[in-house]
């Protein structure tokens, strides 16, 4: 349901970004700490649980302006490192439930009921989630960094005995091999991570394989996993990675986090599959 | 709708004394955390695709939401010369 908020009312909306326990020291941290447009941080009580949250103008923050914001990346980037800052910080004092990004409620009652409401998904989300951390393993194919030098297509004094036609072809013919040989390898070190990792991890999810400008430039991203690990077990979990690539050419593995939970904060029936 | 600028810095600048998840560092602050240069991509798979996703009196419905998603896709690529994958 979409509540239209009044601009003329223009009191401001309830952004919560992240869900914990009540009798942590989450109740209390995040007063007055700074969030989105500056705004103090609070936290709204509610059938035990706890929401972090902070008022953003009305104007910037319904359907049109966040909108409007995701549409500007610049907007868009401070909004996103806003709120993950928020969620790590949150996450340093309890566990919590990461929100996803522009959850915006009318005011706190209605955040509070939403809170008595969802309880028991909730608290079973959160205990699932306690004491663990979620890490990114990203598999990589860059036939660029796999390519055996290939002859410089005939040039003066090359040496190349064919002409520069075939040369070329040549040429070709080896790039197109590096990138299926590339691309293979990469597929290859991705199917044999879930085994290395075995017992280490309690839940995977799959992202989509980044692309576009945002993506790192090295490379293609062909795959791109999150793993609900202990927070005990990051450094093991680090160590059975290591090295996966190893004698695979033109294939890089990168790890990324310790994160919040972000990517296992909904029910377990719903993930797996891309997203 | 005024696109209201963004402040200018993140949280930050704020008071000190966050921590690490670890909590072993107290004195490393939210900019330590900010300073970590996490990439954008990776906090938007996260950002947009997991958190709890709460339904009920939102602002936004989940069906703007899932539209604002898919524009903001459009956006990334629109900036991009993406190249169609290789496979």
């Amino acid at each position: 349901m979409t509540v239209n908020v009044d601009p003329a009312a223009g009191q401001g909306l309830s952004y919560v970004y992240a869900v914990g326990r009540t009798g942590t020291p989450l109740d209390t941290a995040p007063d007055g700490r700074p969030g989105l447009e500056d705004g103090p941080l609070r936290t709204v009580a509610g059938g035990g649980l706890v929401a972090v949250v902070s008022t953003v103008p009305s104007a910037s923050y319904d359907s049109a302006g966040i909108a409007s914001r995701m549409a500007d990346l610049d907007a868009l980037e401070v909004l996103a490192r806003t709120h993950h800052s928020v969620v790590e910080f949150a996450s340093a004092h309890a566990t919590v439930l990461p929100m996803r990004l522009a959850t915006v409620y009318v005011d706190d009652a209605r955040v509070r009921s939403m809170l008595e409401e969802r309880e028991p998904e909730f608290g079973a989300l959160l205990a699932r989630l306690e004491g663990h951390v979620e890490m990114g393993v990203k598999v990589y194919a860059d036939p660029r960094s796999a390519a055996t030098p290939a002859p410089a297509g005939g040039g003066p004094g090359s040496g190349q005995p064919s002409s520069p036609g075939r040369a070329y072809l040549q040429q070709r013919r080896a790039q197109r091999q590096n990138h299926r040989d590339a691309y293979r390898a990469a597929g290859a070190v991705a199917a044999g991570i879930p085994a290395r990792v075995e017992g280490l991890a309690e839940a995977r999810v799959s992202h989509r394989p980044q692309q576009g400008e945002l993506a790192r430039a090295a490379g293609e991203n062909i795959a791109n996993e999150a793993y609900l690990v202990r927070a005990s077990q990051e450094e093991e979990f680090r160590r059975a990675l290591h090295g996966v690539a190893d004698g695979f050419p033109g294939v890089e593995v990168e790890v990324t986090g310790p994160w919040a939970p972000y990517s296992f904060a909904t029910p377990p029936e719903s993930e797996g599959g891309t997203r | 709708m005024n696109g209201e600028l963004p402040e200018e810095g993140l949280p930050g600048a704020g008071p000190a004394g966050t921590g690490t998840r670890q909590a072993a560092d107290a004195d490393d602050s939210v900019e330590s955390l900010a300073g970590r240069e996490i990439a954008l991509i990776d906090l938007l798979d996260r950002l947009l695709n997991g958190g709890a996703v709460l339904t009920g009196d939102l602002v936004l419905s989940v069906a703007d939401v899932d539209l604002v998603h898919i524009n903001l896709r459009a956006v990334i690529r629109s900036i991009t010369s993406d190249e169609p994958a290789p496979w």
